[in-house]
């Protein structure tokens, strides 16, 4: 039989605020434990929660920014059940009046466009971290967590693969960055993904029992986890198995899923609206003023790339995929106009190459957009070639100096000069004097040894369009 | 000394008759000498009182002292207080030392009020006798077989007894002004959003109000002054221009019009408190006052949406007592779940345990509907016949309780005949309105309160209608014989 993948997401994103969802307490990652918790965090008795406005006009600008309808009123409720590291035995939440209701995220696959539906957003307060190990059998609390803003978004079951969803979060991921409202570290947890995994007989309309994953914590593992998810899902019903509603662990090292332990199985959170908190009143105006702020948002910046600047589809998307690589290359086309495929080449191949290679993202690059721009001036200008270029690209990196100043003490200007050339041709003729009979006795593929000989002796420093135009001549007698 | 007013100590300490020191040891004598017999305090004191005292002396001779520097006063076991043990009169937060104060007291001390003690309530302010106390049952001084009313009923007892001139209360469902009535004393419940509710221990959040008790409504009126207000802290706090409570106190009650609910005479009043309100009411007739009749239809779902309501709150409230941070936690925990199970089966009294399971019922899946949010359906109403009265009435008067101060044991064991004592109060609290107790008269030795109830922020009107009647009557200046 063949089966139809269907996938919903929920993630999620730490909001960038610099204070907690309900306490003025840091949000900072990696302090020393229970050195960010204040009396409210640690859930004391008699306090209580007031609300963080930043977060609520992060969660404002996400919503604008999906198209979804942020409601004149939504309501925190509280989740009752009890875990150590949930100080007030609740967690403050979102239930039935979200802040974000109804919006939609373009995904691309295989050049195809596809709109995925954003069911809900919602903010709620992060709990706190229990730590196993180090206690010689007892656990230790961390409650720096407890009460960080997060908004938890949920899609529909609307992705049909493994490879849509990690597009979805990609997207999303992006998104979130682009309104600088999550900093979207997967490693320190402040972009977290679950996915509701089920499937069903291709062609059918009802959802299949669907299994929830956790612990997804990079794109590649969220991909296997799918994957093996849905296999393991077709073999139990291929052998007339059921599939129960559970939630399970990816295991990243065996690459497998297994069941959690089911402390969670029969809990009633009974949620209900939190009294110490009014419902949040959100003001057309505020919205409205929100607007203008919204950054240009990765869709229309990449549009805006293939109509301004002639880029094809895929190079716009990579350039777009983060505000600050889409910066860059604005900043290196502004100074180097007229150029721009010119510009994505280098952004996207040898930058993106040494950035990779040392695992930097393009905030930490070692060489500036001005930097890069002054360097495609000279190979424009024909000081130097591409090739030279690279190799200064190198030095650059490595902080050896400015593209001019490397140009000047390196000498290396291009060779552009005839008598120049035509004296190193002379040279590598007389030095090749059995090649040079064989291509004129019909080896024309030779030229390109002739080519390599010359720009050899010319330390790469001759202008390569003239090299072979003087060579042609030459060889020709 | 202890019989005058706060008016009248706060003058006789202005002009240097009196210290706050000498004041206050008066009082922490009285304290050692009567308190064995109330058990209305769980912790006295001593030596931070005299300390304040001793401050506040200097800003009185310095002229920096405000109208309650130096001013002995005790705080209801239930608000944080910082150093000091804040039990809420539970087993559970028995070894809890706060490490904040709550705003009220934090007020408080800024207004110059000393600080003689924490006083003993019902646990977690959950019931209506005081015999809940994990510190064991308050007395009222009238009559030590009589309870003394709940859950303030340390503060009212200690008031009552002259062992403080003033204490804080707070009310969920009648809470001040049930113990007020009971034990012959003035308190205050304001309107919901009046006082912060930040450091005091939640019971039923959207219930919860904290307010005065003292003899007088002036006192009453002196002390609002110093603990309501705005505070960014609590979200339900409201932002209103700062009102001074003394000041329309001597306003002459001519064509005040005071509605009368006809539900809240009928059945289960008892005929001598009925007597005595009526007594009452044509007193404040004689000042000026016109009497109606008015109705609140839905007043006889009150106490069941209530209990509802104030349950489903206070399961969630008190989840944080888990053993786990703070309070107790029982010996050798086997597992999480043993720890949970035993710390909290052993740390809470049984109404907690009751009211916490009624609770997290209402609260489930599948009966969400039919109670909670009936509830809350039902509370809605409860506020529009408050409303609806308001367009034709300006205050509303009844009893406070339907009977006198009931004797120990009486109820303990019969909860539903107990929550039936504050059938007058809860409506008030559902509503989010100001009301008052004050004393009336007594039945064989037992005090009988009056409850006024005013419309949102209607307190300067309340505290004007006790205050005329009170210059007309001594009900609010008798101390219990014995002390």
């Amino acid at each position: 039989m063949n089966w139809e993948t269907v996938i919903g997401l929920e993630v999620h994103a730490q909001l960038a605020t610099k204070s907690k969802l309900f306490s003025g307490a840091s949000t900072a990652y990696g302090a020393p434990p229970n050195t960010q918790a204040c009396l409210i965090d640690l859930g004391l008795p008699g306090v209580l929660p007031v609300l963080n406005a930043e977060a609520v006009r992060m969660a404002c600008q996400f919503g604008l920014a999906i198209q979804a309808t942020v409601p004149a009123r939504s309501v925190f409720a509280r989740k009752n059940y009890f875990y150590p590291d949930l100080p007030k035995g609740y967690q403050i939440s979102q239930y039935e009046l979200p802040i974000v209701q109804g919006g939609q995220l373009k995904i691309e696959i295989d050049t195809l466009e596809k709109t995925i539906g954003i069911t809900r957003a919602h903010l709620e307060e992060d709990a706190g971290k229990s730590l196993h190990e180090d206690f010689h059998g007892l656990s230790g609390i961390d409650l720096n967590r407890a009460g960080t803003p997060l908004l938890e978004i949920v899609s529909e079951p609307d992705l049909r693969s493994a490879k849509e969803a990690v597009a979805y979060l990609k997207k999303l991921h992006s998104l979130v960055r682009y309104l600088n409202i999550c900093d979207g570290n997967l490693q320190e947890g402040s972009f977290r993904c679950d996915a509701n995994v089920s499937i069903r007989p291709l062609g059918t309309t009802t959802l299949g029992t669907r299994t929830e994953l956790k612990n997804l914590n990079s794109f590649r593992f969220i991909e296997r986890a799918i994957n093996f998810e849905v296999e393991r899902q077709i073999a139990l019903l291929e052998n007339g198995q059921k599939i129960q509603q559970e939630t399970r662990l990816y295991d990243a090292e065996k690459n497998e899923t297994r069941p959690m332990r089911s402390k969670e199985e029969a809990n009633d959170y009974r949620y209900f609206p939190d009294p110490d908190l009014l419902p949040l009143v959100i003001s057309p105006q505020f919205l409205t003023q929100l607007i203008p702020t919204l950054p240009e948002l990765p869709d229309a910046k990449r549009d805006r790339f293939m109509r301004d600047y002639e880029l094809s589809s895929y190079d716009a998307n990579v350039l777009t995929q983060s505000r600050e690589l889409a910066d860059y290359f604005e900043e290196v086309v502004s100074t180097v106009p007229g150029e721009p495929k010119l510009c994505a080449n280098w952004v996207m191949g040898d930058l993106s190459a040494l950035l990779n290679k040392h695992h930097l993202d393009i905030t930490q690059s070692k060489v500036t957009a001005q930097q890069l721009a002054k360097l495609l001036k000279r190979i424009l200008d024909n000081t130097i070639s591409g090739k030279i270029a690279k190799q200064l690209f190198e030095a650059m990196w490595n902080q050896e100096g400015e593209p001019d100043a490397l140009i000047e003490k390196q000498g290396l200007q291009q060779v552009t000069d005839e008598g120049a050339i035509d004296k190193i041709i002379d040279q590598v003729i007389q030095q090749n004097p059995k090649q040079l009979a064989d291509y004129r006795s019909g080896k024309e593929k030779l030229f390109g040894f002739f080519v390599g000989q010359v720009m050899k002796l010319s330390q790469g420093k001759a202008n390569p369009a003239q090299v072979n135009e003087l060579l042609k001549q030459k060889l020709s007698g | 000394m202890h019989t005058q007013s706060i008016p009248q100590i706060s003058a006789a300490l202005q002009q240097g008759q009196l210290s706050s020191v000498e004041l206050t040891q008066h009082y922490l004598n009285r304290i050692e000498r009567y308190n064995p017999q109330l058990n209305a305090f769980i912790t006295v004191t001593d030596e931070l009182a005299l300390a304040q005292a001793q401050a506040a002396d200097k800003y009185l001779k310095n002229g920096t002292a405000g109208p309650l520097t130096g001013i002995p006063f005790a705080h209801k076991d239930i608000f944080c207080t910082q150093g000091l043990l804040t039990s809420c009169a539970s087993k559970m937060l028995a070894n809890f030392i706060a490490p904040y104060n709550a705003t009220i007291v934090e007020k408080c001390q800024v207004a110059g009020l000393v600080i003689l003690g924490k006083t003993n309530m019902d646990e977690f302010a959950m019931g209506s006798s005081n015999e809940t106390s994990y510190y064991g049952p308050v007395k009222n001084p009238w009559d030590l077989q009589a309870v003394p009313g709940g859950s303030s009923g340390g503060s009212a007892s200690a008031v009552s007894a002259r062992l403080t001139p003033g204490a804080t209360g707070t009310d969920t469902g009648g809470s001040i002004r049930q113990p007020s009535a009971l034990c012959g004393i003035t308190g205050l419940k304001p309107t919901y959003g009046l006082v912060s509710r930040y450091g005091m221990i939640a019971f039923a959040s959207s219930l919860d109000q904290g307010g005065p008790m003292a003899h007088s409504a002036e006192e009453v009126a002196w002390l609002l002054n110093a603990i309501a207000g705005f505070d960014p802290r609590d979200s339900t706090s409201l932002e209103r221009e700062p009102v001074d409570y003394s000041a329309q106190l001597n306003n002459n009650l001519q064509g005040l019009k005071i509605g009368l609910p006809k539900e809240y005479f009928g059945e289960g009043l008892d005929p001598a408190v009925d007597t005595l309100i009526q007594t009452a009411l044509q007193e404040l007739e004689q000042a000026g006052a016109e009497l109606h009749s008015i109705e609140l239809p839905n007043t006889p779902l009150a106490v069941p949406i209530y209990y509802i309501i104030a349950s489903a709150e206070c399961s969630s409230n008190l989840s944080r007592y888990d053993g786990v941070r703070y309070g107790y936690r029982c010996e050798e925990p086997q597992d999480l779940m043993d720890l949970y199970q035993r710390s909290r089966g052993e740390g809470f009294g049984a109404e907690v345990k009751r009211r916490i399971m009624i609770g997290t019922y209402a609260l489930s899946a599948g009966y969400y509907d039919a109670y909670y949010l009936k509830a809350q359906q039902i509370r809605r109403l409860i506020s529009n016949d408050f409303a609806q009265a308001f367009q034709k009435v300006d205050i509303i008067a009844g009893p406070t309780s339907p009977t006198p101060a009931f004797n120990l044991g009486e109820k303990f064991n019969d909860p539903v005949k107990m929550y039936l004592s504050d059938v007058y109060t809860i409506p008030v609290n559902l509503a989010g309105l100001p009301a008052l107790s004050l004393p009336v008269g007594l039945i064989q030795q037992r005090p009988v309160g009056l409850q006024l109830i005013g419309n949102y922020f209607g307190e300067p009107k309340l505290l004007n209608v006790a205050h005329q009647y009170q210059q007309r009557t001594h009900w609010h200046q008798l101390t219990p014989t014995h002390f």
